[in-house]
């Protein structure tokens, strides 16, 4: 596993731990496998934001992208579930305890093909967390086989000609209701760290729909979820910068025209830089519509194609309290024997 | 507590001459169209029964269809305490049109047979006694347009005539109906209104022209009434039961309901609304159990409830739970399968699938509820057995034991602490270090540390895959032995956990019986009839799985044991004979399913039989005859009144429909 960015021995951030602090165990995926390099952004960016690795989950389905999580943030908890179960696996999880922010690994297949509806669900529900989909058109683990984010028409080695349309795993969070909706590209580093910076700040279920070539099965330069097609193409709406919260935001005039500045659910900043200057990323049938038109020509969009930061996350309109559920005592989860003996007299 | 009567046997003769009065010793059979709202009638004579102080069971037998397919409810009354389906009714409410012929068929002869005087004609007997009643005179007289108001009143008609042809007191009806209707008085007037019409009129124009009374008694003194599953959620609630997901089938859809109802009674605060639960209905029941096994991981006490497809639906994580040991409480609240099965019929065919549900060497622990009582109790044990032992932990009810009202003692507070098992807490980790699947104290049971722990050590990464002791995954071939092996072990140390075995072994008995869940009834009153026909059983009523030494003891003790049970192939019987190959030629299979619950009759007949014809086997081939579905008598076997009907399209088969009592009605009338 090679690191991006390999910070000056010694170096500690603002709550004394070292990037190296950040990290798991060695990769074994495929060297320049795309999923590696999402890792290490997650190290990068857990570092920067003086995450506590305590306060972080980790979760996964099974797939060479959903094995990743064992490779970053090795002093937090983590939980490598089934095959297109993690959305249910993490509801749970973040359920019992719904103080905690979660780092949720996916593969296209996981979440786009067995998973779908435990996809969709988990975005309808809401549940707080960063839902990254490492998306390469293919199922790495199984060797080879087309996933339902495979290009129509398609031709691999070995499954022969793919016949289908693909689905689009930003157009269906969308459909889904999901309030935090972005597409970057693994080969595009900065971009994935400040959405992912960005998308830690949300309140409830933010999609990372990240194109995250696999060199082994995929990668011939005509697909679209090679690098020499991500590097071509890709075409980023916004420059995005994320302004945390305890650093001073400096909103100088800006014309809209060309920034936006979105305040976060924990009071951080997003800033996007218009590089196309009409889209509005709150506008919903609006980003519906630039995704399709993306998909129609083969363009790899991407930076934040939607926010909408209102709906409650399922604590929320479940109603919990401060006190995790997995942390109430006895004398809060079980009623007295008053009760008891209530409930016994009314069905005498 | 036995007089020795089985049913039939008691009949007096069809003139029922006073002397030969029938008191508190008999069936009702109340057949009408589904969905017709005669739940609340049904439940109210039921309640009556029990406030007057006799022993009383109701059995709804219901169709898979939300309206029009025929029901029928079964009220037992006993004075001496028997709770068990009856083979025959003597008494017979006929509401409905499309099965009176058979229902009036299948009344043994001093039968009574209530039915709607406004049908032209009906099957006429002259072994039995007819009461008509102007059904359609006292629903004008209501003067109400809605067709299901109708219907609904004329469900009342028969309440009043069964109050005065059986002598139940109106006030003690009026009391029932308070009861069903939460203390609102102006609905249980307007019901009222219908019930003391039709018992005036009765009581003007019907004689008393049969044996069947009813009168006081004191045996319901201090006694609950309610559902299985109702007591289920209850013992779930005071189990500290912080969450539950779930998907709707029936029968189990009313454990969640409960829940939600007690929950938000006990654990939202009423000023802010704050809750310590949550209960979330998935998109289907794989997610339902990843929810569950994600909770239990995060440590909060996770349940779900279902019964046979969702069960199927839940193997691979159940599996997973198993082997990455998270505690998960799953009731399956068992119905007729394979399939979709008979989705409103009763079974206890999940046995063997829930015992090794998960691919790969899987065992998990089951919990075996025979009542009420046990429902309650089990509610809350599953959650410390399952953080105990770190395992998905699955109760066994059945649709009769959950949807049907049951009478029992007022539940006991839970004796001891809840049992969070072995967790460590950042202290701990502090001072004796962690590793997540090291065996330290010999049983197999390894400690844990929930999400949210502070110590850097404290974090784990749970996984399906293969793992050493530190949960670091590892392919190497003696990690996998090892584990596998330490689960082996903890299995063994779940036999000394769970409930175990319940045993009678009175003096000079000389067969065995094995049994479990909702046959307990049947049994009990088998038993009874069996020594007084001279024939002394013992009796050890499983309440758990894996099994211990005493079962098998028991088993050593009897040259003869039956395993009685309401399947097809005897899956206690398969169970039994494979843990304790040694002992397994002394079990003999008593397997009955019909989608009926058990009868103390098929009981004794099956164990009758076998014994007669024992010697005889023995010389012949020794090969015992398994099940013995064909012993029971006259045609149609152990079913009830409508054997021979359609029952219901498999098209439209548990779209929803869950037997409730959601009486629309009840709001439209206030
Ligand atoms: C229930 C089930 N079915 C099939 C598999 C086999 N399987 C493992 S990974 C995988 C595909 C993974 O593809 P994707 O999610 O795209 O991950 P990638 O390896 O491409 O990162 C499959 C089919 C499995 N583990 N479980
Ligand atoms: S097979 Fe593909 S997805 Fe899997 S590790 Fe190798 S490059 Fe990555
Ligand atoms: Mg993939």
């Amino acid at each position: 596993m090679t690191d991006t960015t390999t910070p000056r021995a010694g170096r500690v951030n603002a709550i004394g731990l070292a990037q190296t602090d950040y990290k798991g165990l060695p990769s074994t995926l495929c060297q320049g496998c795309g999923h590696n390099s999402i890792a290490n952004q997650i190290v990068q960016v857990a570092y920067e934001l003086n995450v506590r690795p305590a306060e972080m989950l980790k979760l996964s389905g099974i797939g060479c992208s959903s094995k990743s999580p064992a490779y970053f943030l090795g002093q937090s908890f983590g939980f490598n579930g089934l095959h297109g179960r993690m959305p249910s696996l993490a509801t749970g999880a973040l359920m019992g305890n719904h103080t905690m922010r979660a780092i949720a690994v996916s593969g296209d297949g996981d979440s786009a093909s067995i998973g779908l509806g435990q996809f969709k669900h988990v975005l309808r529900r809401n549940v707080r967390m960063v839902y990254i989909v490492e998306n390469n058109g293919v199922y790495g683990l199984t060797k080879g086989q087309f996933s339902a984010t495979a290009d129509e028409g398609q031709e691999l080695k070995y499954a022969g000609t793919n016949e289908f349309p693909p689905i689009d795993i930003c157009m269906e969070a969308i459909l889904a209701g999901c309030g935090f909706v972005a597409r970057s590209f693994s080969g595009d580093a900065q971009q994935v760290r400040e959405l992912m910076k960005a998308a830690l700040s949300h309140g409830g279920t933010a999609v990372l729909d990240i194109i995250s070539p696999c060199v082994a099965f995929n990668n011939a330069d005509t697909s679209t979820k090679s690098y020499h097609y991500g590097k071509e193409h890709e075409i980023p709406l916004h420059g995005i910068g994320f302004v945390p919260s305890e650093e001073e935001i400096e909103i100088e005039a800006y014309d809209p025209g060309e920034l936006r500045v979105v305040e976060m659910h924990d009071g951080s900043w997003v800033k996007l830089r218009k590089l196309e200057a009409d889209y509005d990323p709150t506008d919903r049938m609006g980003a519906m519509h630039r995704l399709q038109w993306a998909q129609e020509n083969q363009e790899l969009i991407t930076g934040l194609v939607y926010y909408d930061g209102s709906r409650p996350s399922l604590a929320e309109s479940s109603r919990l309290g401060d006190t995790p559920l997995n942390a109430l005592d006895e004398s809060r989860v079980r009623p007295g024997r008053e009760a008891l003996a209530g409930l016994m007299d009314g069905l005498m | 507590m036995s007089t020795g009567l089985i049913e039939g046997q008691a009949l007096a003769n069809p003139d029922g001459a006073a002397a030969d009065l029938i008191i508190n010793d008999f069936s009702i059979v109340v057949a009408t169209a589904n969905g017709t709202g005669s739940q609340t009638s049904n439940l109210a004579i039921l309640r009556a029964l029990f406030k007057m102080g006799i022993p009383v069971n109701g059995k709804n037998i219901f169709p898979s269809n939300i309206q029009g397919l025929p029901t029928w409810y079964h009220i037992r009354a006993s004075r001496d305490g028997y709770t068990a389906r009856r083979h025959t009714s003597e008494i017979l409410v006929a509401f409905n049109q499309a099965t009176v012929i058979q229902d009036i068929q299948a009344l043994p002869p001093g039968g009574i047979c209530i039915y709607n005087g406004d049908w032209r004609s009906i099957p006429q007997r002259d072994d039995i006694t007819y009461y008509a009643v102007p059904v359609n005179e006292f629903v004008r007289a209501a003067d109400l347009k809605e067709k299901k108001l109708r219907d609904y009143i004329a469900n009342m008609v028969y309440v009043g005539a069964l109050a005065y042809l059986l002598e139940i007191p109106l006030e003690k009806l009026d009391e029932a109906l308070m009861f069903l209707f939460r203390g609102k008085r102006r609905t249980v007037d307007s019901n009222m209104g219908v019930v003391r019409a039709a018992y005036e009129w009765s009581a003007a124009n019907l004689a008393q022209d049969h044996p069947y009374r009813v009168a006081p008694m004191n045996e319901t003194e201090g006694q609950i009434m309610m559902t299985g599953n109702e007591a289920a959620a209850l013992g779930a609630v005071f189990g500290g039961v912080t969450f539950a997901a779930w998907y709707p089938i029936t029968p189990s859809t009313s454990v969640i309901d409960a829940l939600n109802d007690y929950l938000g009674q006990l654990r939202r605060d009423p000023a802010t609304g704050e809750a310590t639960y949550a209960v979330v209905q998935a998109e289907d029941e794989l997610s339902a159990i990843g929810m569950v096994i994600g909770a239990g991981y995060a440590g909060a006490r996770a349940m779900t409830a279902t019964s046979g497809p969702g069960i199927s639906l839940m193997a691979e994580f159940v599996g997973l739970g198993y082997f990455a040991e998270v505690p998960a409480v799953i009731w399956d609240i068992q119905r007729v399968g394979p399939s979709t099965g008979l989705p409103t019929r009763t079974s206890q065919g999940d046995i063997l699938f829930t015992y090794y549900l998960g691919h790969g060497d899987t065992k998990n622990v089951i919990l075996l509820p025979s009542s009420l009582r046990e429902c309650f109790d089990f509610g809350y044990m599953a959650f410390d057995l399952a953080d105990t032992l770190q395992t998905p932990v699955f109760v066994l009810s059945d649709l009769d034991l959950g949807m049907n009202n049951w009478m029992s003692e007022p539940f006991a507070y839970p004796a001891e602490p809840l049992k969070r098992g072995k967790v460590l807490t950042a202290e701990d980790v502090a001072d004796r270090g962690f590793a997540r699947y090291k065996d330290i104290d010999g049983d197999g049971i390894a400690y844990r540390t929930l999400p949210g722990n502070e110590h850097p050590l404290a974090a784990y990464f749970a996984r399906g895959t293969g793992h050493n002791d530190a949960a670091v995954y590892s392919e190497r071939p003696d990690d996998w032995k090892n584990n596998m092996a330490r689960l082996a072990r903890k299995f063994d140390t779940a036999r000394l956990l769970v409930p175990g075995p319940v045993i009678d072994e009175p003096e000079g008995a000389q067969i065995g019986i094995i049994a479990y869940g909702t046959t307990r009834p049947a049994i009990d009153e088998a038993r009874d009839r069996l020594t007084a026909d001279g024939l002394v059983t013992s009796y050890m009523r499983l309440r758990a799985l894996p099994i211990n030494d005493e079962v098998e003891a028991f088993i050593a003790r009897h040259d003869h044991v039956y395993v009685v049970e309401l399947n097809r192939d005897g899956q206690m019987h398969t169970l039994l004979s494979s843990e304790l190959p040694e002992l397994a030629t002394r079990l003999e299979s008593l397997a009955l399913l019909d989608g009926m619950p058990l009868t103390a009759r098929w009981v004794v007949e099956a164990i009758t039989a076998v014994e007669e014809d024992r010697p005889r086997r023995r010389s012949a081939n020794g090969r015992g005859r398994r099940g013995a579905t064909e012993l029971d008598l006259s045609g149609n076997g152990s079913m009830s009144p409508g054997n021979d009907m359609p029952r219901g399209d498999s098209g439209l088969t548990d779209m929803g429909h869950d037997g409730h009592n959601r009486e629309v009605i009840v709001e439209e009338m206030e």
